[in-house]
């Protein structure tokens, strides 16, 4: 028996006016799956984001959350999909823990289950300690921890970041990276990670290439290196730009 | 989801919105000072230059600072609508209205409570502002101060409401800032706020015509006459059409299949 994607991508297109961003992109990720979504800048990472959270209506394609097609079923979607944007949104006058029971609010959680789960999780972020400071005393690391944190409290089964390690030094990058690998191998979350810095494809990872709207190559990084005869990403990936800018 | 998970978000809703206010305590003041200014002020300067003759619902003559009471409680009304749809362009700007926009609640849920959490705000500050007022002898019948609370919320609503139409319209915070002189001030100038429309009518037809359709002149006048107990039951009517009409627009801006924001992705 198969086993329903967490997260399933076909034939996805998008327009902005003339100008088309998103060109027959199709993938899927499984329960427990971190894939990483490798793109530069202006590749169609967020605009990806944007149509598979309902910010920007879908018009080619489809998009299925645990099977679900999110413009049949987007409220049930929303619920199983945790997600950190590239842009911050935390309300920086606000605490972190008054920013936490907001999200919970709003996935209308009673305020004790918002109280136990807000515990887990901020300590699961290692800012047990900071729980009562205002976001703005935060730093840019502390920060996107607890956007990640915030994500995960309604439980979700698939987690969406978006450039989530952008601007922030090496250490944070790395427990980012740690958290969310962990998530996936011991609680079977399915995570999308979307990036442009090679290095954080990682080994062992799934990686989706997109360059300027299309998908040029999915698979796990090892079985890339190997078919492309490649020593790293950073080849593939330059390989892979190359043969499309020549075709 | 169900009853209680609306009900929680509304709650989180009205809580993010009071902590805000809490941390914005000028806005506070300076929502209070501008009618306050006008009535110390303007009110007694006009004092012998208005006079106001005996009209619905005053008995009696009444001192110019008694007329304009409730326009200035409107004032606060519609101030506090737009500022909180000034929030509403400085969320989007900053990412926090993506928070909202993606709960697994409906959107028009979403920007109904949006709206109602800013009234409940507006409302404390007009029964603030009418405290204050009884140093200037602004002094309405004890259960007009009952009475007034329905007129407040739904006058509250319309504003609001339009408010949040203009956000969903607008890309960013400078185009705002020239709505709100293109809208606050014809609003509230073209209205019965600062003089009795008959006033108006003999001057101009033409502006009187305007005045008469202004939501806002409808929502001073529910609010002049439940502070003496009365209904004024055409300007409930027209309110609660506005009402209506703007929010089912707004909801139409905000949903990202049909309206602004997708074109303005577009753009």
């Amino acid at each position: 028996m198969s086993i329903t994607p967490a997260l399933a991508i076909d034939a996805l297109g998008h327009r902005f006016g003339p100008r088309r961003v998103l060109k027959d992109v199709s993938f899927s990720i499984a329960p427990g799956d971190f894939t990483v979504l490798l793109g530069l800048n202006g590749a169609g990472k967020t605009t990806l984001f944007s149509l598979a959270t309902r910010l920007y209506a879908q018009s080619e394609g489809t998009i299925r959350i645990f099977g679900m097609d999110i413009r049949e079923r987007m409220l049930e979607c929303l619920r199983q999909m945790g997600i950190v944007f590239q842009l911050p949104t935390l309300d920086l006058d606000l605490t972190v823990e008054q920013n936490l029971y907001y999200h919970c609010a709003l996935h209308g959680l009673s305020r004790r289950d918002a109280t136990r789960r807000i515990a887990a999780e901020i300590e699961r972020v290692g800012l047990v300690e900071q729980r009562r400071d205002k976001t703005r005393q935060l730093s840019g690391g502390q920060r996107r921890r607890i956007e990640i944190a915030r994500a995960l409290l309604h439980q979700p089964r698939l987690l969406l970041l978006d450039e989530p390690t952008v601007g922030l030094d090496i250490a944070s990058r790395q427990f980012m990276l740690d958290h969310v690998r962990r998530l996936c191998r011991d609680e079977g979350l399915a995570a999308l990670w979307a990036t442009h810095l090679i290095d954080e494809v990682g080994e062992g990872a799934r990686v989706v290439v997109l360059h300027k709207g299309e998908v040029l190559a999915d698979g796990a990084a090892a079985q890339l290196l190997g078919q492309m005869r490649a020593s790293s990403m950073r080849a593939v990936f330059e390989t892979l730009v190359q043969e499309r800018e020549a075709a | 989801m169900r009853p209680i998970h609306y009900l929680r978000c509304f709650f989180g809703i009205a809580m993010r919105e009071w902590l805000r206010f809490l941390n914005q305590r000028g806005r506070f003041f300076s929502a209070l000072v501008r009618p306050l200014v006008w009535l110390a002020i303007f009110a007694t300067g006009f004092h012998f230059v208005l006079g106001v003759s005996i009209i619905p619902p005053y008995e009696t003559y009444v001192p110019y600072s008694v007329y304009i009471a409730p326009g200035l409680i409107a004032m606060i009304l519609m101030f506090n609508g737009m500022l909180s749809s000034l929030s509403m362009v400085y969320d989007r700007e900053m990412g926090s209205m993506r928070i909202l926009m993606v709960s697994p609640l409906p959107r028009w849920f979403l920007l109904t409570a949006k709206l109602l959490a800013g009234v409940i705000v507006s409302v404390l500050q007009a029964y603030a502002f009418l405290a204050i007022a009884l140093i200037w002898e602004i002094e309405p019948p004890w259960f007009g101060y009952l009475a007034v609370l329905p007129a407040l919320i739904l006058s509250g609503l319309m504003l609001g409401a339009l408010g949040l139409l203009l956000s969903s319209a607008i890309r960013q915070l400078e185009n705002f800032a020239s709505v709100m002189n293109f809208v606050i001030f014809p609003m509230f100038f073209a209205s019965s706020a600062l003089y009795p429309l008959w006033h108006v009518k003999e001057a101009s037809l033409l502006l009187y015509d305007i005045c008469e359709i202004n939501p806002f002149t409808h929502a001073v006048e529910l609010i002049r006459f439940a502070l003496y107990g009365q209904l004024e039951p055409v300007s409930a009517v027209v309110l609660v059409a506005a009402t209506a009409i703007f929010l089912t627009l707004a909801v139409y801006g905000y949903d990202p299949a049909k309206g602004l924001m997708a074109r303005r992705a577009a753009e």
